[in-house]
């Protein structure tokens, strides 16, 4: 075993990173990207418990057996500083602690290593502030900045960084993955990573998550039910719903967990009123998760719509012949009706009212139900 | 306004704490608190109080959490003609770094003939800033939210007492009940009754102009619109808006109308099965069956997508927010088929 395992389909890169972790002095400000679910982050991790890696000899580093690799991809390890973001953007304030801490010597590894996943979250001055950084790194900093694209950082910060790009991994890759790692069956892993387009967090859920897959297999039918104005607005409705309810199912596991962890991180008494000093932290937490919880019902109702997308793809694929594999093979027979009772064209202005209605709800303030409600009677 | 003697005296009670309705210029002025209108109305006030004195009073706004190194500086430096400066600060509660590092050095070397406002909306963040500026001595108006009715009341009382005027208990009642959850809503019910009225102002006036009002009104728009008679629904419409009714609880009720009109419409069922299945009353299913009598599923599909356009239009999307929502209201209201 070895910390590169679970990087599906991106042997290249494990190939770039596994001689850049051997070499004695390797570059010291890396930009991943790669499109969402790609594994940006894995790989970032990977390499950075590369670098730590205790083994002696270089070629073995990344053994994913020791302490270092083992704390590394826990994210324990004294050394390795990670920052993801839940908020819309990186503050500058955050930034400056990172430059503090990057100025520290490493205390047990090889390397300080500091991983900003979210690197497109940042106003231009922000990254100034963190170009000035990278631009004169202490000897033993290593940086790794994550990002969708290359064009979603600035082109000053590009320039200073060695590029990794992680591809779309192949379905049986991610397939792969989840029946060695997560023990789901071979059907439902090849299901799981069809429909979630190799999306490596999408996939998971969907294999181990029964209501998950229900759901979407009630989004995706959606477009086979509408015949009225008012089938497609009691549509939009259910949507709305089952995008709510997706949402809720994943937040409210983790806020319990946060909240237990946060008490006794404090040391909260089992029982009674927690002292005034405690409740204002576990307010700050409360509020964290109420404005997270926003985020969620738009992340959910954004891969509904995307889920909604495959449909109306693959009605594209079967129209225009080309004998490409279905995204939702599990419904060719409703698909193929669909394609012979439309024109490509009118599949084609399907995809732009999702498309726009995706748009409109991530980008603004825009009443969720109405905006479904109009993209659905478009669908008609 | 000159502040009339007895009802607004500065009210200096803990330490330099100023009542927002009597705060003067001051080199340094500092507000706290998270009633964002208070503040507003405090931050006005110092400007009008600067421009009786000084009618070329230059002013220059900043944001602490924005904020570059040297600004402050730069802004409170002498100009050419030697003008008094204002300099309003917002967003302290998310100052960054510079920001607190020159608004220390500022305090302790303030300029002559600059006056700076600095508004802080509450949180513990650069509380040792705060600590210094209040221990300098500079006046601090807080501005916290009005919670009880009673204090609601209070202010509705104060505003027309600055006017000269008087509001019967019964009708300041009413009034907090009607729009006192938002206190720039409630301030501008005042001021519109002040205008609007004369005399001493009782609950049968609240109740003529703010008697469940935004609601009625939407529902006339939505109504008037769905129905097809463009004109009323215009006009109505129009009527609002000028009188400060928010353009998004209209959009709300054009869309909730919309949505029980489509839902109903083509659906075949008596009204129990279909109010059974829509989750509505039987009585909403009737209403919608005859406000969708006149309606094409063309119509109401171009109705539908026309009032999500206006609604991502007055939320910002558009530099005509009223434009857009007369927009969807005559393409509904010629979409439909009037009712005889
Ligand atoms: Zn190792």
């Amino acid at each position: 075993m070895s910390v590169w395992d679970d990087l599906p389909g991106q042997s290249a890169v494990i190939e770039q990173l596994r001689s850049a972790a051997e070499a004695e002095r390797p570059t010291h400000a890396w930009l991943f990207t790669g499109p969402p679910g790609s594994g940006r982050s894995n790989a970032a991790r990977a390499f950075a418990a590369a670098l730590q890696c205790e083994q002696d000899r270089p070629e073995d580093r990344g053994c994913g057996t020791c302490h270092a690799c083992h704390t590394v991809l826990a994210g324990t390890h004294g050394d390795v500083t990670n920052v993801a973001t839940e908020k819309v953007t990186i503050s500058i304030a955050e930034v400056r602690e990172l430059i503090t801490r990057a100025q520290d010597r490493p205390s047990s590894g090889r390397w300080r290593v500091i991983i900003v996943e979210d690197a497109d979250r940042m106003a231009e001055r922000t990254t100034n502030v963190l170009l000035k950084a990278i631009e004169e790194p202490p000897p033993r900093t290593i940086w790794i900045l994550c990002a969708p694209s290359p064009a979603d950082v600035m082109v000053t910060i590009r320039s200073r960084c060695r590029p990794v790009s992680l591809r779309i991994p192949p379905a049986e890759d991610v397939a792969e993955l989840l029946v060695r790692r997560d023990g789901a069956t071979p059907e439902a892993a090849g299901y799981a990573a069809r429909v979630s387009q190799s999306h490596i967090g999408v996939a998971r859920r969907l294999a181990h998550d029964e209501e998950a897959r229900e759901r979407r297999s009630r989004v995706v039918s959606l477009p086979l039910n509408l015949h009225s104005v008012s089938e497609a607005v009691v549509a939009a409705g259910r949507l709305h719903d089952l995008a709510n309810d997706d949402a809720k199912s994943s937040s409210e596991r983790r806020n319990a967990a946060e909240r237990e962890q946060l008490l006794t991180a404090l040391g909260a008494p089992e029982t009674g009123k927690l002292p005034a000093s405690m409740r204002s932290q576990v307010k700050q937490l409360e509020e964290d998760q109420k404005r997270r919880a926003k985020r969620a019902v738009t992340d959910a109702l954004d891969r509904a719509m995307i889920d909604l997308t495959t449909f109306f793809r693959d009605v594209l694929t079967l129209q225009m012949g080309t004998s490409s594999e279905l995204i939702n093979e599990q419904i060719r027979a409703e698909l193929e009706q669909y394609a012979s009772n439309t024109t490509a064209e009118s599949t084609l202005k399907r995809l732009d009212a999702i498309g726009e209605t995706r748009q409109r709800l991530a980008t603004t303030n825009a009443a969720p139900l109405l905006a479904l409600e109009s993209m659905a009677v478009s669908l008609l | 306004m000159t502040p009339a003697a007895g009802s607004t005296r500065a009210t200096r009670t803990a330490g330099n704490v100023v009542s927002w309705r009597a705060i003067e210029p001051a080199p340094v002025v500092l507000i706290t608190g998270g009633e964002e209108f208070l503040a507003i109305r405090a931050m006005e006030r110092i400007r009008h109080q600067l421009r009786q004195t000084e009618p070329d009073v230059e002013r220059t706004s900043l944001d602490a959490s924005e904020y570059a190194a040297g600004q402050l500086e730069l802004a409170a430096s002498p100009s050419l003609f030697g003008e008094a400066k204002l300099i309003e600060v917002s967003g302290l509660s998310s100052m960054n770094e510079d920001f607190l590092t020159d608004a220390t050095t500022y305090l302790s070397s303030t300029v002559p003939d600059v006056t700076v406002v600095l508004h802080h909306d509450g949180g513990a963040r650069g509380k040792k800033l705060l600590d210094a500026i209040k221990a300098g001595g500079a006046p601090v108006v807080e501005c916290q939210p009005l919670k009880k009715d009673a204090e609601k009341v209070e202010f509705v009382n104060r505003e027309f007492r600055d006017a000269r005027r008087s509001i019967e208990p019964g009708g300041a009642q009413a009034l907090v009940a009607a729009v006192g959850s938002s206190l720039s809503e409630l301030a501008a019910a005042c001021s519109q009754l002040l205008s609007d009225t004369e005399g001493t102002v009782g609950p049968d006036v609240v109740e003529r102009y703010y008697g469940g009002r935004v609601e009625a009104t939407a529902f006339k728009v939505a109504d008037a619109a769905l129905a097809g008679r463009g004109s009323l629904a215009l006009s109505t419409l129009r009527h609002a808006l000028a009188t400060g009714v928010d353009p998004v609880p209209l959009v709300a009720a054009l869309a909730m109308k919309l949505r029980t009109v489509a839902k109903v419409a083509g659906a075949r069922g008596s009204s129990a099965q279909l109010a059974r299945e829509f989750g509505m009353a039987p009585w909403q299913v009737d209403n919608a069956k005859r406000d969708g009598s006149g309606w094409t599923p063309e119509a109401l599909t171009r109705a539908v997508r026309v009032t999500a356009d206006a609604d991502v239009q007055v939320k910002g999307a558009a530099r005509d927010p009223v434009y857009a929502l007369e927009r969807a209201v005559t393409i509904i209201a010629t979409s439909v088929n009037r009712r005889p």
